[in-house]
């Protein structure tokens, strides 16, 4: 009878067991890492169909964000501006540029910019512009630092537990209402001193950001 | 066996390589790889719609419809735009209204809400002082006028509201970012601005002049 197995073949079992423990954790570790909102939408920066500059008209000109997002602290919806907010200054300021035709066309026409929506929470989640800026959670806090961007992109997750991140602990985050839009701003006396003030709103404007599930999914 | 790991480790490097690191800057967009239920058939504000023939879920105003509503500060029971000094800017026999109208109360608060709308809207181009020298200017907007020659100094509150609301020569209409109240509370502080750029020294209180080294 010849050896149809060599010896070694008795440690197969064991190997192969070694092996698929190996993939699995292997595989584990991948689809953490890549399928989720952080790999998936961080990042996003859809060519517009006007190179329109965060760095140049919210930094370098300073504009406050509501003079274009202007229904943020009125709504839950952050609107993105009509052409005649930007005709406001581009009927004088660079009136010949062929980047803004698309700008000049929609407000001879009436019809939208086609702009490319890059923040999307799902249709099963509630959110709300107003209320947070009402409450004084900076954009900061959820589109990172536009008034840094030329081309906008996700910044941040926005998960369920970036959300909750936040819900369970505003006081690490809001900050008086007045300073909302000024992305650069943190507390001059460092985190102790925000987290201070920002226990003294919680506790005087009575913040109870939503933690039980239909406050987000109604 | 060393083959296999040798091939799985290969694997792992082909996928890093191919699909990179989180927060990548990508004009893609995202993969959706359970779509749940992401996309209902509801629309949201400024969404698309495949069903109108313009594209857009948001449908405009049809001609002649008048909105309905209430401001806060109106009468009970006018329920249409109907306070002619509060939303036109005019008094009883169509003339542009000096000063400002009933429904609303200057105080501290009221000017106070003006000056931060005005740092928004307006200071953009005529400048913290209302001087016309906003930001704008140096980028070449030149015709911002300032605040404080005579002619502007003595127009009527209510034409300074219709020029807000409905714009005048190249500065166009504001009426969709500020609301009628707070229109009037910007005015207010417009008023508060040519104040302060033409005081004369009989303004300054007696109690106070001579801190100023006036008397
Ligand atoms: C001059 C007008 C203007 C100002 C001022 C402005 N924005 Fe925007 N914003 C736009 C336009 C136009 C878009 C759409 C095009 C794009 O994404 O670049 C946009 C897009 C955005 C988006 C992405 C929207 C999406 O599709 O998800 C965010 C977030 C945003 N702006 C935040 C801000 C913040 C925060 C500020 C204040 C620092 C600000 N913007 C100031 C005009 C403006
Ligand atoms: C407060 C005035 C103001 C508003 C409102 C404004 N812009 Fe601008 N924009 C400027 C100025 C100033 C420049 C820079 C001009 C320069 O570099 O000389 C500029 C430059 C640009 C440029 C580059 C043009 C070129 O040829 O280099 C684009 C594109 C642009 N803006 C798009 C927009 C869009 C889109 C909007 C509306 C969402 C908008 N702007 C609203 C003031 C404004
Ligand atoms: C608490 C988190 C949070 C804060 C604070 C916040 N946003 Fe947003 N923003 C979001 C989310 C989530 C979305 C996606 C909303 C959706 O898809 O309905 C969004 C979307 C937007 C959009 C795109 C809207 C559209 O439909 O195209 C704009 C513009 C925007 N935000 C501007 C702002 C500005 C300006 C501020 C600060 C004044 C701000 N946001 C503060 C979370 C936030
Ligand atoms: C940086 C802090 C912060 C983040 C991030 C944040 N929130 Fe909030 N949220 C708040 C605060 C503060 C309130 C106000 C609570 C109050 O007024 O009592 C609030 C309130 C809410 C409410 C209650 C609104 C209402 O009408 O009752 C909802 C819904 C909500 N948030 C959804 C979300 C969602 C969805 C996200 C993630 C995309 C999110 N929030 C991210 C701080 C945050
Ligand atoms: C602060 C707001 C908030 C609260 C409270 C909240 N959620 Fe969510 N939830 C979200 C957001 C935002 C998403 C979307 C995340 C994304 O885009 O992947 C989400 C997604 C989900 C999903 C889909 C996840 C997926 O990737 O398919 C489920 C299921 C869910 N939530 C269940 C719950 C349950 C159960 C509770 C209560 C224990 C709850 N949520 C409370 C904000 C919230
Ligand atoms: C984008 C730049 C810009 C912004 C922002 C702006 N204006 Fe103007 N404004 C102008 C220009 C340009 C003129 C000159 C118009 C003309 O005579 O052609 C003007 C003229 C005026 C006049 C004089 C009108 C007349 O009868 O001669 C008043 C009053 C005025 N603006 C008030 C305001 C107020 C109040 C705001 C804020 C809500 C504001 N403006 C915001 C550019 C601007």
């Amino acid at each position: 009878m010849s050896n149809l197995f060599p010896k070694s073949a008795n440690k197969l079992p064991l190997q192969i067991l070694v092996y698929l423990f190996f993939v699995g954790g292997l595989a584990t570790a991948g689809i953490t890492y890549y399928a989720t909102n952080s790999y998936a939408n961080v990042g996003y920066a859809p060519v517009q169909p006007v190179p329109f500059s965060h760095a140049l008209h919210a930094g370098q000109l300073g504009l406050d964000c509501r003079y274009c997002h202007s229904n943020v602290e009125k709504s839950g919806h952050a609107n993105v501006p009509t052409a005649q907010t930007c005709m406001n200054c581009h009927n004088q300021i660079k009136v010949d540029s062929p980047l803004l035709a698309p700008v000049r066309d929609s407000y001879a026409s009436g019809d939208p910019v086609p702009w490319i929506k890059i923040h999307q929470a799902p249709d099963y989640v509630y959110f709300n512009h107003s209320v947070h800026v009402a409450r004084g959670v900076s954009c900061v806090s959820c589109h990172g630092a536009i008034n840094q961007m030329d081309v906008v992109h996700q910044d941040k997750s926005l998960t369920m537990s970036f959300c909750l991140d936040c819900h369970r602990a505003p006081e690490k985050f809001i900050r008086d209402p007045k300073l909302v839009t000024n992305l650069d701003w943190k507390h001059p006396e460092g985190e102790s001193a925000q987290v201070e003030q920002g226990k003294k709103f919680v506790h005087d404007w009575n913040v109870k950001p939503p933690q039980s599930c239909s406050g987000c999914h109604r | 066996m060393r083959y296999v790991y040798f091939a799985t480790f290969f694997i792992a490097i082909l996928t890093v390589s191919v699909l990179g690191f989180r927060g990548t800057l990508s004009t893609k967009p995202p993969l959706e790889l359970i779509p749940d239920m992401d996309h209902q058939a509801k629309y949201k504000p400024q969404a698309e719609s495949p069903f109108f023939a313009d594209g857009r879920a948001d449908r405009p105003l049809p001609a002649g419809v008048v909105a309905y509503g209430r401001s806060s500060t109106a009468a009970d029971g006018v329920f249409l735009a109907a306070d002619d000094a509060l939303y036109q800017g005019k008094n009883a026999s169509g003339e542009w209204l000096h000063g400002f109208p009933p429904a609303v109360k200057v105080d501290a608060r009221f000017m106070a809400r003006g000056q931060d709308r005005y740092t928004i809207y307006c200071a953009p181009c005529h400048g913290a002082l209302g001087d016309g020298n906003g930001i704008t200017k140096q980028y070449g907007m030149g015709a911002t006028p300032s605040y404080h020659d005579v002619r502007l100094r003595q127009m009527a509150e209510g034409e300074i509201y219709n020029t807000i609301t409905n714009g005048k020569g190249n500065m166009l209409s504001y009426a969709d970012k500020i609301t009628p109240e707070d229109r009037w509370a910007v005015i207010a502080y417009v008023r508060a601005l040519q104040r302060a750029q033409n005081g004369t020294a009989a303004d300054v209180p007696p109690s106070h002049q001579s801190e100023l080294g006036l008397k």
